[in-house]
């Protein structure tokens, strides 16, 4: 008898992909809707399909260069993350030197405060050197908090390499830069992965540092979604369009590091 | 041209790892280091390799001081314990690694490789990936990029440990035909007293960091320079018993012997008397054998030996025994000690006397 049992089974599993979907199909729902259907009434699906919001996140600039913004700091962060991050965690994970301890705490330390203390000192000097509303400005500004994960992420992953195989290369004589690279960077692909998608998730949905660092060029999207409030009310129709395009990038790096994940999960370091 | 080590100190955080280290290993000759774990069989290894750098004394090749040449630039390779390979690279590559970055012709490293390979009895597996392959395979993998390229000096660190018994055997008849035509220097690490005796040209023991005594493997067997050589030496290591000679009597605790005719040189004083566990016997041999009796304490038998603990007020001894002997324990037995085969040391532990070979 143990139709009963995975019956069971399978309703809950129903039941929690509801809930966990219900406010994506939601939004999704509401993206398809024209505004005037979105206030007048409760409906479960759109009974007038529509592209229109879309068509608008597709064709406004203000709209557009905003995601191109996000995506162009977001990849520039985790581009210097991981590559400030990749010598500092093989240095502490193969090299004792003074402090080696200390500052691989104090490192985790900058992420103990929140982005909002580091608001003032930011904006003030990206001010000041011209650094202001640009992209790079951003992506610098995330590097505080994602260097430091990046450098704990792959410490773990380096530390499981034995060290061996380092000497192995120096004895079959590699230099360095080519043992790290065609050697050592393979080996650790997975954290180089996981590593890459904890910059990515912190940096894209980031709001408050990419908000305040930015104006009217380097605007990003989150700071955009804010600002849809117009003499006419909120578009609530092309919000819900650009939420559904925001979630895009996020689901495409999930596809792509699924497995790793878990390996980092399991190395206890995430 | 032959490695010489002179007097290397190596203090790693207050703790010396290595002291006073001279030894000199010839072209084409196969050296084993015999200790036990922490014994500095590694340390010693990565010294000769210069993975790590001496505090004290000299590394030569030939003429050449060696001492703060880094590893890169000497002609040097190594296989560890555990089974380290490339693991992005294909077995091909992994072999051919060390030929490529000393930028051997294409085809050369080809022909070389596939020597190699057929010789390990990889051949067939040189598309796969080591983490496709069995350990044992892996660790011919490993062997095989330390033998592809011409190296002054082969270093092996305990590398058949973590393969089963089979293997092990198999593998270790290999690695001495590999270097039956070689003008390698080749160092090879292990624990077991047996594998120092089946391939090693020479011996060295180590113990605490200190070479005990160094020499062809044979020599170094039958004479130990020391009782802690003669125990280091041997498995189950050799019975070590505390005696007194005076006159014509030698006294083991409270029990007298009339001094047996190959000791008889001996002056009166304190000795420590070295039996090998292969040498006692449960049925005299001579007229003037020890005879002592005892008490079995275990009896270990593996196949066809048999590993006899046994013990009286005064001694505890270790026989090993052909054939299968199962004796009740705290069965009251005889064992005895063939006068010949005496080692003798003195108390501070210098060997005075060894069995002559042709007894």
């Amino acid at each position: 008898m143990s139709y009963p049992k995975n019956y069971r089974k399978l309703l809950v599993m129903v039941a929690y992909l509801a809930f966990v979907l219900v406010p994506i199909y939601w939004l999704v729902n509401m993206s398809l809707k024209s505004n005037r259907e979105i206030l007048g009434g409760l409906s479960l699906w759109p009974n007038d399909l529509t592209l229109d919001n879309y068509r608008v996140i597709f064709t406004d600039p203000t709209w557009y260069t905003s995601y191109l913004n996000s995506l162009s700091f977001v990849s520039m962060n985790m581009a210097i993350s991981l590559a400030v991050a990749l010598p500092a965690a093989y240095a502490f994970s193969r090299y004792r030197f003074l402090g080696d301890k200390h500052m691989f705490f104090w490192l985790l330390t900058n992420r103990m405060a929140p982005p909002a203390v580091f608001l003032l000192p930011f904006f003030q000097l990206y001010s000041s050197v011209g650094l202001f509303d640009t992209p790079i400005a951003v992506a610098l500004a995330h590097c505080l908090f994602n260097v430091p994960l990046a450098v704990w992420i792959l410490e773990g992953f380096m530390s499981s390499v034995p060290k061996e195989i380092d000497e192995t290369a120096y004895i079959d004589g590699y230099s360095f830069p080519r043992f790290f690279f065609t050697i050592f960077v393979p080996m650790i692909r997975p954290g180089i992965g996981v590593t890459a998608f904890f910059c990515f998730m912190f940096s894209w949905v980031e709001l408050l540092l990419a908000r305040t660092l930015t104006s009217v060029d380097a605007k990003p999207i989150v700071a955009q979604m804010t600002r849809t409030v117009s003499a006419s009310g909120i578009d609530w129709g092309v919000l819900a369009a650009a939420g559904v395009v925001a979630l895009l990038p996020g689901i495409a790096v999930i596809y792509f590091v699924r497995n790793h994940v878990a390996k980092g999960f399991a190395l206890g370091r995430v | 041209m032959s490695l010489v080590l002179e007097h290397i100190d190596l203090t790693v955080s207050g703790e010396k790892h290595i002291s006073d280290a001279c030894l000199s290993l010839e072209p084409g000759s196969f050296n084993v280091l015999l200790g036990h774990t922490l014994s500095g069989k590694t340390t010693l290894m990565r010294l000769m390799a210069g993975l790590d750098a001496p505090d004290r004394g000299r590394v030569l090749f030939g003429a050449r001081d060696l001492t703060r040449v880094p590893v890169r630039k000497r002609n040097v390779s190594m296989v560890y314990q555990q089974f380290i390979n490339y693991p992005s690279l294909r077995v091909f590559d992994n072999i051919a690694s060390p030929l490529k970055l000393a930028r051997v012709p294409r085809d050369e490293i080809k022909r070389r490789v596939e020597e190699i390979a057929a010789m390990l009895r990889i051949d067939h597996l040189l598309g796969r990936y080591p983490l496709e392959l069995s350990g044992g395979q892996q660790q011919r993998t490993a062997m095989a990029r330390a033998l592809v390229k011409d190296a002054d000096l082969v270093l092996f660190d305990e590398p058949l440990v973590n393969l089963d018994y089979k293997l092990r055997e198999e593998l270790r008849l290999e690695m001495r035909k590999l270097f039956r035509s070689r003008n390698t220097i080749a160092v090879y690490a292990t624990t077991e007293p047996s594998e120092a005796l089946a391939l090693g040209d020479t011996t060295t023991l180590l113990h605490q960091g200190r070479i005990l005594q160094s020499g062809p493997s044979d020599a170094v067997y039958h004479r130990p320079a020391s009782a802690e050589a003669a125990s280091l030496f041997g498995e189950p290591p050799i019975n070590l018993l505390e005696v007194t000679i005076t006159g014509s009597e030698l006294r083991i605790g409270r029990t007298a012997f009339p001094l047996p005719g190959p000791l008889g040189s001996l002056g009166d004083g304190d000795y420590r008397l070295g039996i090998r566990p292969s040498h006692l016997s449960l049925t005299p041999l001579h007229d003037d054998d020890l005879e002592f009796c005892v008490e079995v304490g275990v009896a270990e038998i593996s196949g066809s030996e048999t590993f006899l603990h046994v013990a009286s007020n005064d001694l505890e001894l270790v026989l090993h025994l052909g054939g299968i002997h199962d004796f009740p324990v705290d069965s009251a037995i005889r064992v005895y000690a063939p006068s010949t085969k005496l080692f003798v040391f003195d108390a501070p532990g210098e060997l005075v006397r060894a069995p002559s070979l042709a007894a």
